[in-house]
């Protein structure tokens, strides 16, 4: 069992409890494989008899919608779409994550707030006060952050996937080229930097996304085969202390610096 | 970011704030009536008005799906659109913008709820700071008075029935509103409120009030703002 840990203010009325669950983040730019990983690592814990939730940006009961709607039209405000999403990330925290992480869950999160930070940092937020907003956060069991160096190369994965280039993705609204493809480029560039920020300062494994998607998919599952090993997840009622793990360098409090020391052994770039 | 405080803007921001029932909003119109007669451009900003989401608030409200934090997340969001579209645009343009509710309401009733009140502050950083925020303070019973002879029913999270304070909704609101009044106290230094006796007659508040804007209106913000006369 984990204490609850959260970046700043724990959100009002939340009871901090030690959770059997883990919270598991994939996070990384528009076109690295998100959803797919999250879609494939889901299946193999529910093969290996885990329970799993997973859940991403904009998929809240209370501001999905909404969200959606206005970005639609086009007509969001930078303001205003920052703290929609905020408004979405702490329904899903409350009323979906924490209670399945109670439950003894494992949550896979598609994104989790350092998009959103870096999304509203690139858009002129003060990078302080963005942070401060998202200190409702909980601190997650692991971040894994799935980094493409090049724009250009996301760019060729959209195109791949047949999807085309999205107003939103590409950044249009920041005005930073005339067309998507050059937008995109500029706007997945700030992203990427915003992110290699956080990199160190919230612990993210970093895991290069520009190999074969067997391997990346392989790194992940051993990584977080090994978390699990360490302090599996157990039902609620289970009450006694597990510090039974076999693997003594892991002590949990500070999962931005002992997470880390994880990743680094398969999961680090092996080549800038 | 441009946070609060450090707006910079030709025009004036008039915000009046209360709880419910204190007259605040009746004394907003007066204002208005007599700024629209005096040739000033004037607009009107309402607590809750954003196109954007107000369909999601709405439902949220009918569902019952708000915590304190989303409930004061989705109200700022709302205020963030307001911010944006409805009260820059016009003072950079020089107009005069009235609000009806501000911040405030949001500091005084979130904080009410449980939320920590660094970080609701921190939450409406980007707010332009009014040229002067209006605090009608009427006593608990008076104001509970009036709303409960206006209103038939009191709605589920303005009687804060979602706080678990009591079973009863009149009671619940009476502990609602006591503690939002509390939160307005002590927010009148920190923000420098001004002050209106809510018992007093109507004219007499009015009075105040349109002295205290007057003190802030010259004669370049009509003619920025209304050209043709």
């Amino acid at each position: 069992m984990k204490e609850m840990k959260f970046y700043g203010t724990a959100l009002p009325g939340i009871e901090i409890e030690p959770y059997p669950g883990k919270l598991i983040v994939i996070e990384g730019t528009d076109g690295v494989g998100r959803s797919t990983h999250v879609a494939l690592l889901r299946t193999w814990l529910e093969s290996e008899g885990y329970a799993v939730l997973d859940t991403g940006m904009t998929r809240s009961v209370l501001a999905g919608r909404g969200i959606k709607n206005a970005r639609t039209g086009h007509t969001l405000g930078r303001l205003t779409m920052q703290l929609y999403y905020a408004t979405d990330f702490a329904d899903r925290l409350e009323n979906r994550i924490l209670s399945a992480l109670r439950a003894g869950f494992i949550v896979l999160t598609d994104r989790y707030i350092y998009s959103a930070i870096a999304r509203a940092v690139v858009r002129g937020a003060d990078p302080e006060w963005i942070r401060r907003i998202y200190g409702i956060a909980l601190v997650p069991d692991a971040v894994f952050y799935l980094r493409m160096s090049s724009a250009e190369a996301l760019a060729r994965r959209v195109l791949a996937s047949g999807r085309g280039f999205d107003y939103w993705e590409s950044g249009m609204d920041l005005g930073l080229a005339d067309d998507y493809y050059d937008s995109f480029i500029a706007y997945q560039k700030l992203l990427l930097k915003e992110f290699d920020r956080m990199s160190g300062e919230y612990g993210f494994h970093v895991v290069d996304a520009s190999r074969p998607l067997k391997r990346i998919g392989t790194a992940l599952r051993r990584s977080i085969a090994r978390l699990i090993q360490e302090a599996p997840p157990q039902l609620a009622e289970v009450t006694k202390p597990t510090n039974v793990s076999p693997i003594a360098r892991v002590p949990t409090p500070a999962p931005a610096s002992t997470d880390e020391q994880v990743g680094e052994t398969d999961l680090r770039e092996k080549s800038a | 970011m441009i946070s609060y405080g450090h707006h910079r803007y030709p025009g004036r921001l008039f915000v009046v704030e209360g709880t419910d029932g204190s007259g605040k909003s009746t004394q907003l119109t007066l204002l208005y009536q007599w700024l629209k007669s005096e040739g000033y451009s004037v607009f009107f900003s309402e607590w809750n008005s954003s196109p954007l989401v107000k369909d999601t608030t709405r439902r949220a409200k009918k569902r019952r799906l708000f915590t304190p934090t989303t409930f004061s997340l989705l109200h700022a969001t709302d205020f963030a659109d307001r911010t944006e579209r409805d009260i820059i645009p016009p003072l950079k343009a020089g107009a005069i913008v009235l609000a009806d509710r501000y911040i405030y309401t949001a500091f005084a009733r979130d904080v009410a709820r449980g939320c920590d009140r660094a970080w609701v502050r921190e939450l409406y950083k980007f707010a332009v700071k009014p040229t002067a925020a209006f605090f009608f303070r009427a006593p608990l019973d008076v104001a509970t008075e009036r709303i409960a002879s206006a209103r038939p029913q009191l709605k589920f999270y303005e009687a804060g029935m979602d706080m678990d304070w009591s079973d009863d909704e009149e009671e619940s609101f009476k502990i609602f509103q006591g503690k939002i009044l509390d939160e307005y106290d002590s927010m009148r230094s920190e923000f420098g409120l001004t002050l209106i006796d809510g018992t007093q007659p109507i004219h007499t508040q009015q009075r105040q009030m349109r002295e205290i804007v007057g003190r802030h209106l010259r004669e370049n913000l009509k003619q920025k703002a209304v050209p043709s006369k």
